[in-house]
């Protein structure tokens, strides 16, 4: 055997979106520090949170133009402040993609949180390329969305760049890297490619550890989170569910379980749903660092809380990167009202036809909470297709949008007036007026999209 | 001779939705592998898009995947736009999956053991 058989690598998941839980980490890093301790020599650990959405980095890059030093993870400090010295003390690193718009901000707010900690100072990586609000890489978007672009006003615009800088930023020794937006997955397969020593053109090993990030990435989602249905799908502990740790091995092969002592449960049920989660092809999933193909994936629970994946094939990854570019989208307003009793949805419905003559000009949404809401549709079909069925407690919501704010505000004020112009005995009126964020998407050559890392310099205190 | 039963589809599958931009991916995963061929039987794409009608999908594609189990609908334009641009509360589309899941199927009785769940009174 010429290979150096490597013991299993762990990696961690401590967030599945940007407003997770602070208190899913401590579980996870004191589940990974005793396997360290019980498990064979040179086993590793990484800690990983994913924290950005399609919109998030928008949302990001919104607070970063409010303040220059802003536009990372808001909840960065609550999240690493109760693991970071655990994590370094342990030989722990961590991954995220908690740098959002702004990765080198979230960098110093970790150089300042060790400091205050009164730990020594770790070595902080900066992921960089996915930002292309460079004039040069504007042009080049220009050029893909042609008149798509005249007169938007631009947010933000990012690739989702791969794995590889991260492999190469803990080749370098850094303990904790920092990315923006990175694929979700590649969160996970920087930590397997850096260990492991992967070459990025080991296909079905990407592959295979793209699924383990991909279980990874949405958190509890995997252990029990966002699958209970009581009498069904029952989950114990539903409100400690506890968060997920992959053990990965040298070929990409991954058993995936939970943090100790906390609820929640991994099955195969739950390996299942997750693994499908955000799939369209299934033999064709793609992410920057490869095309993974789970057609063939099987799944069987190896242990208490640990189910197996394996079948995970990879192709050779797409030679574009996916890129979004999020702009201005005018006003969204909301509305809503309460009516209870008898004859409470007559009212109801009497109160959105009022509505619907008092605004003209504005694509009215309505819902009738309690009746038919999030199952129908904005054009008002499946509405107008049902029956006042003499419910007693309904909430009547309202929503529409405008390019204009002016108009949009028409929306709120005529709720508001329901309460002395509308039906009998309207009450709980909320209203709402939000700033909209659209998305444009295309595909970049990855030649376009130079990607790397710098380590952070401390700066002299 | 015994008569199939007609049960909602949650008895014999599970499933959870995702979403990207104004497409849908609902999973359909049989609780046991004997439910899984009658699954592939009756939830053709057809009456899976007959099922969002009210929501005007423009294409509703079904990848099978037997070694889980599982099929995977992937319905597009039925997100209203999607998160960026729908009005609906849920403009995720999370809640999807039980409006699927809620779907009659015919079950023979020689499968009634493997369904969950009681039937609803």
């Amino acid at each position: 055997m010429n290979r150096i058989d490597h013991p299993a690598l762990l990696i961690g998941c401590a967030a599945g979106f940007s407003g997770d839980r602070t208190d899913a980490a401590g579980p996870v890093v004191d589940t990974l520090i005793a396997r360290l301790a019980q498990g064979p020599a040179g086993q590793r650990a990484f800690l990983i949170f994913e924290t950005l959405a399609e919109r998030t980095l928008a949302l990001a890059q919104l607070r970063r133009r409010a303040d220059p030093e802003a536009g990372y993870e808001p909840l960065l400090d609550a999240m690493l402040r109760p693991v970071l010295a655990r994590c370094l003390a342990h030989g722990i690193r961590i991954v995220s993609n908690f740098g959002a718009a702004h990765p080198r901000a979230a960098a110093r707010h970790i150089a300042r949180l060790a400091r205050e900690l009164g730990i020594a100072p770790p070595r902080i990586a900066v992921v960089q390329g996915d930002d292309l609000s460079a004039p040069a890489q504007l042009a080049l978007l220009r050029r893909e969305f042609g008149d798509r672009m005249d007169g938007i006003r631009l947010v933000s615009a990012n690739a989702y760049i791969g794995a590889e800088p991260i492999a190469a930023a803990l080749d370098a020794g850094a303990q904790v890297v920092v990315c923006g937006r990175v694929a979700d997955p590649s969160l996970a397969v920087g930590p397997a490619m850096s260990h492991f020593g992967w070459r990025s053109d080991e296909w079905d090993k990407l592959g295979r550890a793209t699924m383990a990030g991909h279980l990874l990435e949405c958190g509890a989602q995997v252990c029990g989170g966002y699958f209970a249905d009581p009498g069904y799908k029952d989950v114990p502990g539903l409100a400690q569910v506890g968060f997920p740790i992959a053990e990965i091995d040298a070929d990409g092969r991954c058993v995936i379980g939970k943090a100790g002592g906390t609820g929640g449960l991994v099955t195969e049920a739950t390996v299942k749903e997750q693994l499908l989660y955000e799939v369209h092809d299934p033999a064709g999933y793609l992410t920057p660092d490869v095309v993974a193909d789970i057609a063939e994936a099987e799944v069987e629970a190896v242990g208490p809380d640990r189910v197996a994946l394996r079948g995970v094939r990879g192709h050779a990854r797409p030679s574009h990167y996916k890129v979004n570019v999020c702009h201005e989208g005018g006003w969204l307003a909301e509305g809503e009202i309460s009516y209870a009793g008898p004859r409470a949805e007559a009212r109801a419905r009497l109160a959105a036809d009022v509505l619907r003559q008092r605004l003209d000009g504005l694509a009215l949404r309505v819902d009738l909470i309690g009746a038919l809401s999030i199952l129908g549709d904005d054009a008002g079909h499946a509405l107008a297709a049902t029956a006042d069925s003499g419910l007693r407690d309904i909430r009547l919501r309202v929503a529409a949008t405008h390019a204009e704010r002016a108009q949009a505000e028409r929306l709120g004020r005529e709720v508001m007036a329901l309460y002395t112009c509308g039906p009998a005995g309207g009450g709980g009126v909320r209203t709402t007026l939000t700033p909209r964020l659209n998305t444009l998407s295309c595909l970049l050559p990855r030649e376009a999209v130079p990607v790397g890392f710098e380590m952070l310099e401390e700066p002299a205190q | 001779m015994s008569h199939d039963i007609t049960v909602p589809l949650y008895r014999a599958a599970h499933g959870r939705t995702g979403d990207k931009g104004d497409r849908s991916n609902i999973s359909v995963i049989a609780w046991h592998p004997s439910l899984y061929p009658l699954l592939v039987a009756q939830l053709t794409p057809e009456r899976v898009a007959a099922c969002f009608r009210h929501r005007s999908p423009s294409q509703v594609q079904r990848f099978l995947l037997p070694k889980l189990q599982a099929m995977n609908f992937v319905l597009d334009g039925v997100l209203d736009g999607g998160v960026n641009d729908a009005l609906n509360l849920d403009t995720h589309g999370k809640a999807l999956s039980f409006l699927l899941l809620d779907m009659p199927i015919e079950v023979p009785p020689s499968l009634a053991r493997e369904l969950v769940g009681q039937a609803p009174p």
